[in-house]
């Protein structure tokens, strides 16, 4: 390992990645993997979580190929760098913020979109001008290994080199010096992340999870209540099978409209995945035994179990749970205090749809919020007087499509953002560089002190223009 | 905090002068009227600053977004054609708009350093309380009288069940960092940066660390040397008496001028201090015994006490050290290898005055570096190729005073940047918040998943319009 760290140190002193044709050429390289290896992308994705490949198509690999596009399309207008107006104490003199790489960057990624989470910063490290070391988690073995094999093979692989294994490989590499990392995972591990970071003074990115509500308020459109239902099973059971850290973790809404809700929920899951829904080859299965026992010992208390309205049954052998319905679930039980992160989706009922605010601002702050309501004053509410990474209205998930919004967490849910221009600057150093001349000298810039300089510098730095002429003039004394 | 800075500039102008002698205008300039010019940015721009950015989707033009309504029209009807022109956000997920939305953080922790205590401490808070966080500011116990300034005009003229001020030194900085906050900046050095950032980690809490470094001066034999000497002077001894973490730490220039510039440094500096220097009322002293005896240690290396060129002389009874000129000292001296935060000046001599760049790329990457030139393009040459927080030509120290500029390190200089709209940003979540309607609802996002909706995805990822046609009508394209 530390021969490989050095090799991409030396690449990066030589000044290779900073110029835009290695950039592209990179971006491209990358497309074209994309476009050669789309069929092994979709097998490796099966292969470790059972998604259907229109699923990968659309949460990963397509997702991909149009942040390629959009960053190929833009690199060359934010390397350019920007003019900066300066105050009159700098004149005459111009500024720009001109953006650097950072240097050698490690990408740790997760298992959930072990494509599209190991890609997407990769993306923006390589557009930025860095030399990558990339991570791709363990429990996604075929992924993992796609990319170890692949990637080399149509990227410089002396600038951008996949490093495979298990926490032990993530703590050796944990202990060397980057100048950035950028982390997707639990808080948990999160936390390790930043603390063996400290050690470097490392800056972190670090994109968690956290329990993401969705507020249902009462539509009285049939129509739009059709298609709200549509969205919330689409991103919950329909993206890698609630494994996401996007995903709706529950629902809020109101007692009196929550029973017709769940009849639409329960003939949209019936729609979407079938009568037999662990027999569907559209619903992903659960990563491994680890997380199936995890997601089970949920339904195992039982209260939570007393609540559960749909689904329920489970396959150990595949590794499949049903979509699985909750109304109620007690608000202690670990489904409720922890992250989902699976196919059950609690619904809580509450007196007033009002009571949402109270009850999503007293919990951490979650990485995305949803709200499907046509109450504008509801929406102002929500906006204002909760915190959360990202707020959609009537969707879900959607935003990490997003090239334009920043896409990150904020509380518990961690820090830094990326996705488009968002992640060339999460791998970059705006520098700041001033230039002046010689032309122009005030005297009264410099010791020896005396009462005029002070009476000048006190107009200048003020911007009192007239007040400074007139004391230069000696017309005017403090 | 306009009027305490006001009505206390007297008794702030008489801490600085019992913690650090800082002359009277220093103070005024680098401390009261930067705390002062901060504060009123904010209040002119505040407004603007918390106004959501709306987010403006800049690739794809008009024709093609009539289109793709039209295409999604087909997919699932209800035309409510008037949301086309509030797509800002991308063709995937229109129809839409998209803000992003500035909000506070929640409590922040600030600690700051004794060199410059009063701005280091105010500056921060102006950002967090201008982005609407409240604030525990804890001033450095090495400026005593500043911190208990502080701490008692914040209580009268501040509002304490926001805004809180904690004096106190290690342990009670220990008690601090334990507790969960939301945001903590601090200004100081790289060890306690390290502290700070590890502590942080605990509580996923992200950090901004402005710490300092060796910043370099490349003075090219080509420059107007009167000038040039002048603002190294006032770069360095002016500012705290180098005790500032922008100051200029080293000079390198080439051996042939060297004696050129010595002379110029030696005739401004006692054009500017007076024949003794030690009895200057201009410039600072040294804070504490401490940082006295670790600079005596500097000088009486026994590698550099004989490459003195100026200066030398000490007051250990008043803590005054006189501005000192070091010639060529070895690599491997100490004061060659730690920041020197003080009023000595080595300076380095090159062959070529190209051959400044890998003196400074040897070194970890300062907060700021400083190029005195004429030359066009050895000036594009230094920017391209060398990383640092900021970078001034031509001038020292100025680039601090601009608030249109970001602030921060990068490297062992820290990260996260401050002053300004970006105070405002570093204490502020940057929420995106996407409005999306129910109209026009792409039924290939849900399962179950077919080849038609495989064909349709790619043609909406890729903003395909021909294949989004193509798809929706059946026909397979290749």
């Amino acid at each position: 390992m530390e021969a490989e760290l050095k090799e991409l140190r030396q690449t990066f002193e030589s000044g290779k990645t900073r110029s835009a044709e290695w950039r592209k050429s990179q971006l491209k390289a990358l497309l074209d993997l994309i476009h050669a290896h789309q069929q092994d992308m979709f097998d490796a994705l099966n292969a470790d979580l059972g998604k259907h490949h229109v699923e990968s198509y659309r949460d990963e690999v397509g997702v991909l190929i149009k942040s390629l596009k959009y960053m190929l399309e833009n690199l060359d207008q934010w390397t350019k760098g920007k003019k900066i107006r300066l105050p009159p104490v700098a004149f005459p003199g111009s500024a720009e913020l001109v953006p650097e790489p950072l240097g050698l960057v490690l990408v740790i990624s997760s298992w959930n979109l072990p494509m599209g989470l190991s890609l997407e910063p990769l993306i923006g490290a390589v557009a930025a001008g860095n030399v990558v070391v990339l991570k791709p988690s363990e429990l996604a073995p075929a992924s993992s290994s796609f990319l170890a094999k692949t990637l080399p093979m149509f990227l410089d692989s002396k600038a951008i080199k996949v490093v495979e294994g298990a926490a032990d490989t993530a703590k050796e590499l944990l202990e060397k010096k980057w100048d950035k990392i950028f982390f997707t995972g639990s808080q948990q591990v999160g936390r390790l992340v930043m603390t063996a970071a400290a050690k470097h003074l490392t800056p972190v990115t670090l994109e968690l999870g956290g329990k993401c509500p969705a507020v249902v308020d009462t539509l009285t459109s049939s129509r739009d209540l059709k298609i709200a239902v549509k969205r919330i099973l689409g991103s919950k059971f329909g993206s890698c099978c609630g494994q996401v850290c996007l995903a709706i973790d529950y629902l809020l809404v109101e007692e009196k409209f929550a029973p017709e809700l769940i009849e639409l929920l329960k003939t949209g899951i019936k729609k979407m995945f079938g009568e037999k829904p662990l027999e569907t080859k559209s619903l992903a299965r659960i990563v491994n035994e680890k997380h199936f026992s995890r997601l089970k010992s949920f339904l195992s208390d039982p209260k939570v179990e007393a609540s559960v309205v749909y689904g329920g049954s489970l396959d150990e052998k595949t590794l499949y749970i049903e979509p699985t319905l909750l109304v109620n679930p007690p608000l202690d039980s670990c489904i409720m205090t922890e992250e989902v992160f699976g196919p059950l989706l609690p619904i809580i009922t509450l007196n007033k749809i009002e009571d949402c605010v109270k009850f999503i601002s007293s919990r951490p702050k979650p990485l995305a919020l949803n709200v499907f309501t046509h109450n504008e004053a509801l929406k102002q509410r929500m906006i204002s007087e909760t915190s959360s990474g990202c707020i959609t209205f009537n969707d879900a998930i959607i935003q990490y499509l997003c090239d334009t919004i920043p896409f990150g967490g904020v509380g518990q849910s961690g820090f830094g953002r990326y996705h488009g221009k968002f992640s060339f600057d999460t791998f970059s150093h705006e520098k700041p560089v001033v230039r002046r001349t010689f032309i122009v000298e005030y005297w009264f810039r410099y010791p020896p002190w005396n009462d005029d300089k002070f009476a000048l510098l006190k107009r200048a730095l003020a911007f009192d223009l007239l007040g400074f002429i007139l004391v230069m003039l000696g017309l005017r004394k403090e | 905090m306009l009027r305490m800075v006001k009505e206390k500039e007297a008794e702030i102008v008489e801490a600085l002068r019992e913690d650090l002698a800082k002359p009277e205008l220093e103070s005024f300039i680098s401390e009261i009227s930067m705390t002062r010019n901060a504060c009123n940015l904010a209040l002119k721009e505040l407004k603007n600053w918390m106004k959501p950015e709306k987010v403006v989707y800049n690739s794809y033009c008009v024709v093609r977004r009539i289109f793709s309504y039209i295409v999604y029209f087909f997919s699932n009807g209800d035309v409510r054609i008037w949301h086309m022109f509030q797509a800002k956000t991308s063709l995937t997920t229109f129809p839409s708009s998209a803000e992003i939305v500035s909000e506070p953080l929640g409590v922040v922790l600030i600690i700051s350093a004794w060199n410059y205590p009063f701005l280091l401490s105010l500056d921060p808070v102006i950002g967090a309380i201008a982005a609407g966080n409240a604030v525990v500011l804890k001033p450095s116990e090495i400026a005593p009288a500043t911190s208990s300034l502080l701490a008692r005009v914040v209580e009268r003229y501040l509002d304490n069940s926001a805004i809180r001020v904690v004096e106190g030194a290690v342990p009670e900085t220990s008690a601090l960092l334990e507790q969960k906050w939301d945001k903590i900046l601090y200004t100081g050095n790289g060890r306690v940066g390290r502290i700070v950032m590890a502590a942080a980690a605990k509580h996923l809490t992200p950090v901004v660390l402005e710490l300092g470094g060796k910043s370099p001066v490349v003075v090219d034999p080509n420059v107007n040397l009167k000038v040039a000497t002048r603002r190294i002077i006032s770069g360095k001894w002016g500012c705290n008496n180098g005790q500032a973490c922008i100051a200029a730490d080293y000079i390198i220039t080439t051996k042939t001028f060297a004696p050129k510039l010595i002379d110029a440094l030696k005739s401004t500096l006692e054009e500017f201090f007076g024949k003794d220097p030690l009895e200057s009322k201009e410039i600072s002293r040294i804070v504490n015994s401490n940082h006295f005896a670790r600079l005596t240690k500097l000088l009486d290396d026994e590698k550099v006490s004989g490459k003195i060129v100026l200066g030398g002389q000490r007051d250990k009874s008043r803590l005054k050290i006189a501005p000192t000129l070091l010639l060529d000292v070895p690599e491997d001296s100490l004061v060659m290898n730690e920041e020197i935060f003080g009023p000595l000046l080595p300076i380095v001599t090159v062959d070529n005055i190209k051959d400044s760049f890998s003196v400074i790329k040897s070194r970890t990457k300062p907060l700021a570096a400083y190029l005195f030139t004429n030359d066009k393009n050895f000036e594009k040459e230094f920017v391209t190729s060398i990383s640092a927080g900021g970078m001034l030509i031509n001038d020292t120290v100025l680039h601090l005073a601009c608030p249109t500029l970001p602030f921060g390190g990068v490297g062992e200089s820290g990260f996260g940047s401050y002053h300004g709209k970006f105070s405002f940003d570093a204490f502020s979540h940057k929420k995106a918040v996407l409005y999306r309607s129910f109209a026009g609802d792409a039924s290939a996002r849900y399962p179950p998943f077919t080849p038609k909706k495989q064909r349709l995805l790619k043609a909406l990822l890729n903003g395909d319009l021909l294949g989004i046609i193509l798809a929706l009508f059946g026909w397979p394209r290749a």
